[in-house]
Order: structure tokens, then sequence, then C-alpha cells
């Protein structure tokens, strides 16, 4: 569905007046998607996740390498591009003051469907993302998660058989988030459609996707499926805080004995990685009190998307760049 | 694929301009506060200005008062209407409806098209109130050159809308785009004989008014009211009103094709 091939895209920067800069938002990448596939897209701000999105979607024109997207060429055939992708990005795609109604039915139009196709396959994208009786509400009176699903609705209207979304579920509360992880894997279940999407979620990425891409510095770092990418994190974080030097010494060397990572020490508080830690931290914890060392906190993190990135790349996911 | 344009994309054309328009006359009509200042303005310059033009009709040159002054409003109207119409495309970019609109197959130029065309309706509207009402007043003169200098009007207001839109897209800023205005709708103006002839100003001002190109056609339309069609004034008028016409909707097409395969 998706074949790029050395995908890049510079920018001409301005560094301080009239020095001039190239900055490569995107150093070349290679995209496969199969049809089917739900494909997650992972990286923190400003790695080229959005770029490369709007490369592929025809919004932005590469400056090196070539993509065909749904079997065509995005710098040659980006009418046929367009006609056969979905994109939901992240700003939304209608006027607060506008209808709901009435932007899907006019959005549908400019694909060149007629009007009253347009208005059923609109009332029924409203039934199926559980939007029913909000065809005349305007964005404005709407949740943000109805106005996310009001965006997919839109971006849905023309039926394509590749849909991107753009970190669709960033600011949702935790229930719209869940409902809307139900009707993205359903556009692949009752659809077929194939699906490529940004996110900096775990939970996101296990829930829907087959396969991860990790884009750092605007080159992707690894690919693999969700669960694969947590292998390579060798077990739990374990995080223990005591109440003076001398006793994280300690507590440290016992830490050592279970940890399958070297062990962090920073003056009270020492962690590793730990290999289930919840078999361990039981006989851990006697261990500790057999020794007197007063335990002052522990904490267990399992890892995170984000210590994965943290691992290829050396830099957590959620510092701004 | 057809390299040449067929007839069937040609007609998408008109009809992806058409979608755009009616989306946005819809909400304009939803939410009319905006076209009735726009409407309200010309009215109270007319009422409130007008009489005191009256009496010295005859020192500006004129035979009557409103041959001279409601054109000036035109071009007014054209001019800064279509000048701030940028404004609600900065909101549109915010919400992320032009970016889902160049998403879709629909041609750049009838995404710009359909937007000016809401905002040359609008003005036209004007026009016509602002004439109709002028004759109440008193306003007498050639109907059919009224008619040409409303098509004037509403051609420079086009261009100013096509610009104002290519502005609004290139800054995305409320705050840059204000100032920047501002800064051109004063002076414009002031030089181009909105209010009073220009002719009656010193030969410094004069100069300075001659290389406004809003001035000439202000003074085409002066003319176009009295009946007067084949003058050089009236020429020079029409010229820059093509050009200005033609500049604005190549910079604002270019804006809107602009980053896009």
């Amino acid at each position: 569905m998706i074949h790029a091939r050395g995908l890049a895209r510079t920018f001409e920067g301005r560094v301080r007046g009239r020095q001039k800069e190239q900055v490569k938002a995107v150093a070349g990448v290679d995209i496969d998607v199969a049809e089917g596939e739900i494909v997650g897209f992972l990286g923190p701000n400003g790695a080229g996740k959005t770029t490369t999105l709007r490369m592929l979607t025809t919004l932005l024109k590469p400056t090196a390498g070539t993509a065909t997207v749904a079997g065509f060429d995005v710098a040659t055939q980006s009418q046929e591009v367009r006609r056969s992708i979905g994109y939901v990005s992240q700003s939304g795609s209608t006027s607060p003051e506008a209808r709901a109604g009435e932007e899907i039915m006019d959005h549908g139009m400019l694909y060149g469907i007629s009007q009253k196709q347009a208005e059923t396959r609109g009332r029924e994208l409203f039934d199926q993302l559980d939007l029913e009786g909000l065809w005349n509400r305007e964005p404005r009176a709407m949740s943000g998660g109805q106005r996310r699903r009001l965006d997919i609705a839109m971006g849905l209207v023309h039926d394509p058989t590749l849909v991107f979304l753009d970190e669709p579920t960033t600011g949702l509360d935790p229930q719209a988030r869940a409902n809307l992880w139900t009707h993205i894997s359903d556009l692949r279940t009752k659809r077929g459609a194939t699906i490529f999407l940004t996110t900096h979620y775990l939970d996101e990425a296990d829930a829907l996707c087959d396969r991860i891409l990790v884009i750092d510095h605007g080159v992707i770092v690894a690919s693999d499926t969700p669960d694969a990418l947590k292998r390579q994190i060798s077990g739990d974080l374990v995080e223990l805080v005591v109440t003076d030097a001398a006793q994280a010494r300690a507590a440290a060397e016992l830490l050592d004995r279970i940890a399958d990572t070297e062990v962090d020490t920073d003056t009270t508080s020492v962690s590793a990685r730990v290999r289930g830690a919840g078999h361990e931290i039981p006989g851990l914890i006697r261990a500790l009190d057999s020794a007197g060392i007063a335990l002052e906190s522990i904490e267990v993190r399992r890892p995170t998307l984000d210590d994965v990135f943290l691992t290829l790349t050396g830099r957590s996911l959620r510092e701004d760049a | 694929m057809a390299v040449v344009p067929s007839r069937a994309t040609r007609g998408s054309f008109w009809r992806e301009t058409y979608i755009v328009f009616r989306r946005q006359l819809r909400m304009a009509l939803r939410n009319p506060a905006w076209v009735i200042i726009g409407l309200v303005q010309p009215i109270l310059y007319l009422v409130l200005f007008g009489p005191l033009l009256e009496p010295l009709a005859g020192q500006l040159g004129a035979q009557n008062a409103y041959t001279l002054f409601v054109p000036g409003l035109l071009v007014q109207l054209g001019l800064f209407g279509a000048l701030f119409a940028g404004f609600g495309l900065i909101a549109e970019w915010r919400a992320g409806v032009i970016e889902a609109e160049r998403v879709t197959p629909a041609s750049r130029t009838a995404l710009l098209l359909g937007r000016i065309l809401r905002d040359v309706l609008q003005l036209f509207v004007q026009g016509i109130v602002l004439i109709g009402l002028a004759f109440l007043f008193g306003l007498t003169g050639s109907v059919i050159g009224m008619v040409f200098g409303l098509i004037l009007t509403v051609l420079l207001g086009a261009a100013c809308a096509a610009a104002s839109n290519a502005l609004a897209l290139t800054t995305k800023s409320e705050d840059v785009m204000a100032p920047v205005l501002n800064s051109i709708a004063l002076p414009v103006l002031l030089l181009s004989g909105i209010l009073l002839p220009m002719t009656i100003g010193p030969q410094w001002l004069q100069v300075v008014s001659d290389f406004m190109p809003t001035k000439y056609i202000v003074n085409a339309i002066r003319e176009l009211f009295t009946g007067d069609f084949f003058t050089i004034t009236t020429m020079w008028g029409v010229i820059w009103t093509i050009v200005l016409f033609a500049a604005g909707l190549y910079v604002g097409t270019r804006t809107f094709r602009k980053e896009n395969a």
C-alpha cells in the first residue's frame, strides 16, 4: 500500500540574520506498508513524523526519494493518490461554527461524489462512529471525542482504502480513547482499510498496531511489532528509595543480584531493570529487611514505548525537541 | 492520464468552486454580523458625511455631490471589505479546514475562487444598496455608468480579497496581518481621493497620489457615473483595475498551489 524509498525533505532554515541553513526534517526514509496492515509511526516532536505524513499524503513535495501510495506516485499522480487515501490531521477538519452534516457533505462533494451520495455516506458514517443525532450540531458544541470521530468521518466519506491518522487520540480522556481504538480497528475488520497512524502511547500501539516504525532525527531507527520492541527492553524498571547513601550502596548490592542491567545509583535512590519483577520483589523486600535497610518507597514500571525509544536513541520521547 | 484538461475536469472545476462558495456563503449568512457591519459603514458615510459635501460640490468641480462621493465610497468598500477577508481564512486554517480541503483532489484555484466569490457577492450587494440609497439623497447620473462603476469595484474587490487570502496563508497570524493591512490601508485611503478629489490638494500631494493605482480607479468610476465613458481617465481606471485583478488572482492562486505535489 505504501512503498517509500529514500524519502527526504529539506527545509531552508534561517539562522540569525542572513546565514542560510539546510534543515533536514526527514533524511531519507524507507517505508513499506502492506495491504490490511495497521502501522504505527512513533517519534518525538520534531522527529519528522508529520513531515513524512504530509509527503505521503501529497501535501508536501519530497526533496528527494520516491513514494508510491495506494499504487500511485506521490509526485506525478497526486490526484490519484488523493482520491484513494483518507487523511485525518491532528488539527481537525471542520469549522467550529459550521454544521457537522454540511461539512461532511461538502467534503464528500469535493471528492467528486454527488450531493445525495455524500449525504447517504455521511449519515452512514455518523451511525457507525456513534455520532447519531449530531448531524446539525456545530463542532464547537461537541465534545473532544465527538469532534475526533467527526474528523475521522470526514476522512472516510469517499471510502478510501488507505487511512492516515495523525495522533488520533491526543488530548482525549481514557474512555474516549478506548472508544476511538474500537472504531479504528473496525476500519480494518469491517472495511478492509489499511491504516497508518502516528502515536505517542504504548497502550495505543499495543491495542492497535501490527507494527511500529520508530523515527528519530528524520531517520527510521526501528521497525518491529510492539512486543518485539518491548522485548528489547529487558524487564521492568524497579526503583528503590532509601534514607541515606550508605543504605543506598547496600540496597544496590541486593538489587544487583536479581537485576538484568547495571544498577543506577543516585544518592538515595537505586534502580535497575528486572525481568518478571512481580516474582522477584517479595524476596527483595525480605532481603532488604533482614539487612536492616529501611525502604522509603518502591516503584515498579512496566516497559513503555518511551523506554523503547530511550534504548534506541538514548533520549526520551517526551523531551520536546 | 489526460494531459489536456478535458471537459469533465473543467466542469468539475466550476463545481468545486461552487461547493466552496456555497459553504462560505452559508456560514456568512448564518452569522451576518460582519455583513451588516460592512453595510452600515458606507451608509453612515453617506448619511453623516454626504450632506457636508453637498454645498461644496460646485467648488470641487462637480454638479452633483453624490457623483463625486458615491464612487469614492464604492472603492472604499471594495478595498477595505475585501482586504480584511483573509482573517476568516486564518481561522479556517487553524481549524484544519484548509489542510482537509487540500488533501482532496479538488483544484487549488477552486478553493481560492470559491472564497473570493463570496466576498465579491457581498461587495456587489453592498454596492447596490449604497447606490440605491444615494438616489434617495439626490444622486443623479448615468445608470449604465453606475453599472460599469460597480463592475470595476467588484473586480478591484476580487483582487484585494485574493491578495488578502494570500497574505493570510503566508503569515498564518492575525497579529502579523493586522498591522500590515492597516499600514497599507490608511495611505491608500488618503491618497486615492476617496473622500475628496486629489485635484483640490497642493502640487506635491497630487504627485504622490499619482503613484496610487486606486486613485485612477476612483476617478474613472466618477467619470462613469456622470456618463463619460470614453475618456483617458476612464481608460486608465479600467487598465489599472484589470492589472490589479490579474495580479491579485496570480498571487492568490500561486499561494494556494504552493507546497504540494
